[in-house]
Formats: C-alpha cells, sequence, structure tokens
C-alpha cells in the first residue's frame, strides 16, 4: 500500500483561541465539544429518567400522587421516550462518541471544518432548550401525544399540549436536524477524507465504522421527520390538510378535510426505523472494540462485521411499516415488511456469534468496561428475539401495545445502547481526562443497573402476554387486571427507583474522579487503536503534537504468539511487535 | 499484503481496496466538495419525501384537482391563457444559469478571477430573477385565484398546500443559492481564494446545480401531471 503525502491533513489549520471562553465554551476542538454534548445530553437524560420514576410510581400506586393528573402522565410519557431516543441517545453516541473518538482513532488533528462542528453543538443546546420550553407554566405544557406524535390527536382540541407543546416539540426536532446534519457531515468527511497515512477504511476500529454507517442512516432517514414536522406545523398553523382526514373533534367539524394521517406514519416511521439503528450501530461499534481489548483477543470475522454493519444499514430503510401493522396498512404490505424485518436478523446475529466467538477462548478481563460491553450482548440478544415475535404480523397484532413491546424495545434499543454509552465511558474516561473511574463505585452502579433493568423488564412481557396494555394512565379495578399484574407493577416500580437512584452513583464517580481519580498513564488498558497512542494524555490541541502517526496494522493485534506483551498498537510497523 | 491480495482476488475485491485505501477515499477530493455532496444526498431526501407525500396526497385525493394547463396560464402577447408560459421562461432562465455557472468553475481552474466573478454574479442575477418570477406567480395564484395554502376554489385544498409548501422549500433554496453565490463571488474578487485551486467555485456550482436539477423533478410533478 503506497503511503500518500499528507499536505493538508498535517498541517490542517487549527483555531488557536487565547481566552477560556475561546477554549472551554466555543470551543473548535473536538474533544471538548464531545464533552459538551455528552454533559448536556446526560443533563437531559436524568431528567427523561425523572420523567420514568414519576410514571412508574404512578402506574404501580395510582392514589399515591394526587396532583399527577392524566395530562402529566401523557406528557411524561412523550417528553421521556423523545429525550431518550433523540436528545440522549442520538446525541450520546454520535455527538460526543463520535466527536471525540472519529479524529482520534482516524487519526486526523480535528474534525474536518472544526467551526461547523462547534455550531452543531450549540444548535442542539438550542433544540433542547426549545424542547424545555414546552414546560413554562400556563401554556399548557407539552405535547402528551406520545412520541411517535401520530396526527390528527397530536393537534387535536383534548390531547395535552396540542398547540404550545407541540409547537415546540416539532421546532426542536427541525431544530435538532440541523445540528445533527451539521455534525454528521463532518463526521462522515472526516472518516473518508482526512485519515492518516496507513489508516484504511479496512484498518478503522469498528467503533468508527458503526459511527459512520450510523449517521449516514441519520443523514438520510432525518429528513423524513424533518419534512413531517414542516407539514404537521403547517396542519396546525395555518389550516392546511397535509395529515388531516375530514375529522369531528369534541363535538365540532373541524375545517380540515382530504389529508392522510398514514402518511405521517409512513414518514415518520421511515425516519424511525432507522433511528433504532443509528442507536444501535454505534453501540455495536463500541462494544465489539471494548470485547476485544478487554478479552485480549482479535475480533472474530473483523470484515463480515464491517459487512453486517453496512447490510443492517441499508436494510434498515426498507422495514419501516412493521411499525404499523395494526394501523390499516394493506396485508401485503405486511408481508413484504415482515419478511425484511426478519432478514434483518441475519447479520444481526453474524455480529452477536462474532462477539461470543471473540471471547472464545479469550483471556477475558472483567473491567467496568468489559462488564458493560458483555451485559450489553446479553440485553442486545434479549430484546432482539422478542423483536423477531413483534416482527411477524401475526403475533404482532395481539401484542401491540401491550407491556410486550414496551419490554421490547426499551431491552433493545433503550437499555441495551445505554449499556454501551456507560462502557464507553468507563473505558474512554481515563484518555479524557488522564485519571481512571473508580472501579468500587463502577461496579455497583454496574451491578445495580444490569441487574436492575432485568427485573424491570422482563415481568414487562408477561404483563403484555396477560393483556396490559401500554400507556395507560390507571390500570386499577379493571376485570381483566389480575392481582399477579399489579404485583408485578409494584415491584417494577420499586426496582425503577432504585436504578434511577443509582444513576447518582454514577455521576458521583464521574465527578469525584476527575479530581481524586488514580492517574491513569497513556493506555490503562493496554489497547492498540490510535487514541491510546497519543503523545499526551488528555491529547492536546491538535492530537498529535507535531507529526501525524503513521498506521501499520489493524486495531486488533490482540496476544499475537510469539511476542513479548499481549498487544501491538496500530502504529508498529509489521514485522515488529512494540 | 494488500496488493499480493489484489491480484488473487475478483474485481470486487479491488474495488473495495481502492476504496478503503489509506488518507483519502476519493483521491483529489477537497474536503469542501465531499461535504457539499454529502449534503446534497441528504437534501435530496427532504425533497424526495415532499414529493412522494404530495404524490401520495393527491392520488387519494376524491376532491377535484386542478388542471396545470389551466390554473398555470397566462394571457401575453395578444393571447388569451397561454399554457405553462410563465413556467417555461422561469425553467428556461434556471438552466441558463446553470450554464453561466458552468462558465464560472472552468474560468476558477483557470483562475481568471474576474471573469468567475462575473459570471457568478450573472447566475445569481438569473437565479434573483427566477425567485422574482416565483413572487409574481404566487401573487397570481393567491390574489388573482383565490388558492391558499389551506384553501382552493377549484378543488382540493391540497393543491394549494403542496404547491406553496414545495415550491416555497425550493425558493428558499434559490435566494439562500443567490446569496450563497453572490458571497463566493465577491470574495473570489477580494483574492480570499488566490491560494486554492479555485475548488470552492466548483462547490457553489454543485449546490446550483442541484437546486437547479430539483426544480426540473417539481416542474414534472406539478406543471405536467
Amino acid at each position: 500500500m503506497a503511503t500518500a503525502e499528507l499536505p493538508y491533513q498535517e498541517t490542517m489549520p487549527l483555531h488557536h483561541p487565547k481566552t477560556w471562553i475561546g477554549k472551554y465554551v466555543f470551543s473548535q476542538d473536538h474533544k471538548v465539544i464531545a464533552v459538551q454534548y455528552g454533559i448536556t445530553a446526560m443533563a437531559v437524560g436524568l431528567v427523561a429518567l425523572f420523567l420514568s420514576d414519576l410514571m412508574r410510581i404512578q402506574i404501580a400506586y395510582p392514589e399515591f400522587m394526587e396532583w399527577f393528573v392524566e395530562d402529566y402522565y401523557y406528557q411524561s410519557i412523550t417528553m421521556h421516550g423523545m429525550i431518550m431516543v433523540i436528545y440522549l441517545l442520538t446525541a450520546f453516541l454520535l455527538g460526543a462518541f463520535g466527536n471525540f473518538t472519529v479524529p482520534l482513532m482516524c487519526g486526523a488533528r480535528d474534525m474536518v471544518f472544526p467551526f461547523v462542528n462547534m455550531l452543531s453543538y450549540w444548535v442542539y443546546l438550542v433544540s433542547v432548550i426549545i424542547l424545555l420550553l414546552g414546560y413554562i407554566p400556563g401554556l399548557g405544557g407539552p405535547t402528551g401525544a406520545g412520541w411517535t406524535l401520530y396526527p390528527p390527536q397530536t393537534i387535536t382540541e383534548g390531547t395535552p399540549g396540542a398547540d404550545w407543546g407541540i409547537t415546540t416539540m416539532l421546532a426542536s426536532l427541525a431544530v435538532f436536524i440541523v445540528a445533527f446534519t451539521m455534525g454528521g457531515l463532518n463526521y462522515i468527511t472526516t472518516i473518508l477524507q482526512a485519515r492518516t497515512r496507513g489508516m484504511s477504511l479496512m484498518r478503522l476500529p469498528l467503533t468508527v465504522w458503526g459511527i459512520f454507517i450510523a449517521t449516514f442512516l441519520g443523514l438520510l432517514a432525518f429528513p423524513a421527520l424533518f419534512v413531517s414536522a414542516i407539514m404537521m406545523i403547517l396542519d396546525l398553523k395555518i389550516g392546511t390538510s397535509f395529515f388531516m382526514p375530514a375529522i369531528v373533534s369534541l363535538g365540532q367539524t373541524l375545517a380540515h378535510d382530504g389529508g392522510q394521517p398514514l402518511l405521517f406514519q409512513h414518514l415518520f416511521w421511515f425516519f424511525g426505523h432507522p433511528e433504532v439503528y443509528i442507536v444501535a450501530l454505534p453501540a455495536f461499534g463500541v462494544v465489539s472494540d471494548l470485547i476485544s481489548v478487554h478479552a485480549r483477543k482479535n475480533i472474530f470475522g473483523y470484515r463480515l462485521m464491517v459487512w453486517a454493519l453496512v447490510f443492517i444499514g441499508i436494510l434498515s430503510f426498507i422495514v419501516w411499516a412493521h411499525h404499523m401493522f395494526v394501523a390499516g396498512m394493506h396485508p401485503y404490505f405486511g408481508f413484504f415488511f415482515a419478511t425484511t424485518t426478519l432478514i434483518i436478523a441475519v447479520p444481526t446475529a453474524i455480529k452477536v456469534y462474532n462477539w461470543i466467538l471473540t471471547l472464545w477462548k479469550a483471556n477475558i478481563k472483567l473491567t467496568v468496561p468489559m462488564l458493560y460491553a458483555l451485559s450489553f450482548v446479553l440485553t442486545f440478544i434479549m430484546g432482539g428475539i422478542t423483536g423477531l415475535f413483534l416482527g411477524n404480523v401475526i403475533i404482532d397484532v395481539p401484542l401491540s401495545d401491550t407491556y410486550f413491546v414496551v419490554a421490547h424495545f426499551h431491552m433493545v434499543m433503550g437499555v441495551s445502547p445505554i449499556l454501551a454509552i456507560f462502557g464507553g465511558i468507563y473505558h474512554w474516561y481515563p484518555k479524557l481526562t488522564g485519571r481512571m473511574l473508580n472501579d468500587k463505585l463502577g461496579k455497583a452502579h454496574f451491578w445495580i443497573t444490569f441487574l436492575g433493568t432485568y427485573i424491570i423488564y422482563f415481568p414487562m412481557h408477561y404483563l403484555g402476554f396477560i393483556g396490559v396494555p401500554r400507556r395507560y394512565y390507571e390500570n386499577f379495578d379493571s376485570s381483566f387486571y389480575p392481582a399477579s399484574a399489579q404485583m408485578l407493577n409494584e415491584i417494577i416500580t420499586w426496582t425503577a427507583l432504585v436504578v434511577g437512584f443509582a444513576q447518582l452513583l454514577y455521576v458521583l464517580n464521574l465527578v469525584l474522579s476527575y479530581f481524586y481519580g488514580k492517574p491513569a498513564g497513556d493506555n490503562p488498558w493496554g489497547a492498540n487503536s490510535l487514541e491510546w497512542c497519543t503523545p499526551d494524555t488528555p491529547p492536546g490541541h491538535g492530537n498529535w503534537g507535531g507529526k501525524l502517526p503513521t498506521v501499520h496494522r489493524w486495531a486488533y493485534d490482540y496476544s499475537v504468539p510469539g511476542t513479548d506483551k499481549d498487544f501491538i498498537p496500530q502504529t508498529v510497523p509489521q514485522g515488529q511487535s512494540s | 499484503m494488500a496488493e499480493a491480495a489484489q491480484t488473487e482476488q475478483g474485481p470486487l475485491t479491488t474495488i473495495v481496496e481502492d476504496w478503503s485505501s489509506d488518507v483519502t477515499t476519493f483521491k483529489a477530493v477537497p474536503w469542501g466538495k465531499a461535504m457539499m455532496w454529502i449534503f446534497l444526498l441528504s437534501d435530496t431526501f427532504i425533497f424526495t419525501s415532499f414529493l412522494v407525500s404530495y404524490m401520495a396526497v393527491r392520488m387519494t385525493q376524491t376532491d377535484a384537482w386542478p388542471e396545470p394547463s389551466v390554473v398555470f396560464a397566462l394571457d401575453a402577447f395578444g393571447y388569451q391563457a397561454v399554457p405553462l408560459l410563465l413556467i417555461a421562461i422561469m425553467t428556461f432562465i434556471l438552466i441558463t444559469s446553470s450554464g453561466t455557472m458552468a462558465m464560472a468553475v472552468n474560468m476558477g481552474y483557470r483562475k481568471r478571477k474576474v471573469a468567475v466573478f462575473w459570471l457568478m454574479l450573472a447566475t445569481a442575477l438569473l437565479g434573483l430573477s427566477f425567485v422574482g418570477m416565483q413572487a409574481f406567480e404566487w401573487t397570481k395564484l393567491i390574489a388573482g385565484e383565490g388558492v391558499k395554502a389551506w384553501q382552493n376554489p377549484m378543488g382540493a385544498p391540497q393543491f394549494g398546500s403542496f404547491f406553496f409548501m414545495i415550491t416555497g422549500f425550493h425558493g428558499l433554496h434559490v435566494s439562500a443559492g443567490v446569496a450563497y453565490l453572490a458571497i463566493i463571488a465577491w470574495r473570489v474578487l477580494r483574492g480570499k481564494y488566490d491560494n486554492t485551486n479555485f475548488e470552492i467555485v466548483e462547490i457553489t456550482g454543485l449546490y446550483w446545480h442541484f437546486v437547479d436539477l430539483v426544480w426540473v423533478f417539481i416542474f414534472a410533478f406539478f406543471y405536467l401531471w
């Protein structure tokens, strides 16, 4: 492989701020932007966590919180879902991990357009603020339509926040998409055009591959949400009828006529399904790297892992209507979408087998990041298998809108990516700050979170089978609602409270370790990928000091026979071992 | 290792090896140009979503849909109601502006800054006249024929809704393009890009041709269907 010249990559002009504000607030350094994204996403995620605990208390003890009326419940459902999916998971995995890992793992000095990258964060912050404006008192509160925002109910009288709340929600989403686009263009261009010498695409760590494919999905899927947000705002504000059929609401015939509610569902899920993989693929990538590093063994089937990511990405665009089996589509559509949905199981299963085969006879170190990576694989299998149930029309119809669905998507795209995020944070925190996170606090946090989520979501499958509907404000006194369901709901609620408060351990760990953590050194895990080869820890502005590194091998040379150490960093030439 | 593998394996492997070679995937493509292409890919999905929504709603409409040759006709040159006259002129102007843009790109690579400036300015002015005629068309529809975004005396209200939304969104793209062209033209003349190969002109041109291409689809779906 010929070594190309790096005229621009090497000497890329970097913005060197003089002031504190320029360095840490309006910074163009990808690492600072990553931290800003991360902190904002976690803060807003804690809000969503708090909302979920309120809902759990309401479900288990409907008479306990008198002030928590129906509207609050529905508003909490909506905000919890939207914040978790968009403003926490998407923003964290791509905004925080993407920004931190892409230039470091590719061997670039920064993103290709640092100024646009900085704007991306600030526009994201604006979208978060607009979202929270929904809570301004006296205006009816945020929307309570559920995170899918289906019209006509979303914008008709009687739904909480049908005027102000939905406006802030849609505006916030549109602004978020602008922010995501600015960041996403940067990630893709950096990965494609700004790698260092010797760093071919097929030598990239899988984290970068996951982020790369997920960003592509985002750039192609978010437009559908953007368009539906514009159309819904027009329906609401100037009285068009894109999504609104002729309708009688609260005894009054509305002025709308001739629109298609189903069109919104198609647009929404054309975004919504790839969104699942926007969240899942970076998690796949991170977990692949964590497993390989902490099992001291090369990832099994690297090329197949890459192609599986690519095929999952492509397939994710032709499965969207499996979210709409009960929406009144033509049954042949259901057949088609059920088939494509089940086909996705093939590349996904390849990934799971490869993770397991990577662990086979490996020198597994049960560090905190590894615990999280292993729990991700387990949880993803659980959530993925219930996906096979729901992917079949005939099983989906009776299970639709029950707690089975809640259990499925929380396992597969709620808990799993969060576990991967925690794993990634415990893994990269030493590089980011130069200090290790506390191991005991980390393990306590892990076991409470991991076991807790199983106590929370496992019983929900059973609740779904006996027909407990999701999104109900109060289930008391229904004849079909057995005592066992009530008992389970109380257990789930208590566990959810414990898990919710346990997250404070993690926040505490982040803060305390920053000041008092054990110094980490340059490469505490003995990892190969480029971010562990920086001359300074934490990496300085421009990442690599005077000269960009040269890559000679893939990122997975662990425990190579006949070498003195069990890892060979990517910068070590072929034929040498350290 | 890679070279040896290439000779033994099939053409598909060779393509993968080429694309995945180190540093850059697309050789001699500046960062800004790669980024613009990816942005345009994303923007394509926005317009596609708009147009597919329009088709879906129009096909299931029970109310009458206005006849394009009637509703988009214009009285001119002593003739009554010439079908699609205005839109033909608008389309011609926009496609001409793509021609001047292409010439600007060519002049850019020859480093003839003054020619680039005037050609980009001509492109911007043609774009501006397109937006002006669009404003005229909107006025005629709104004030003359009573078509609003929420109502349509000739049948389905969705006609106005989609027409104003999609042509409006496209018009915003053209307006943004006019501003973009003007700024880049000025900066070229001021010598901001003298150390570069003037690829910025081509990047601006990519955006402009894209906006032009989108118009061809909007034209086909609204005026010829």
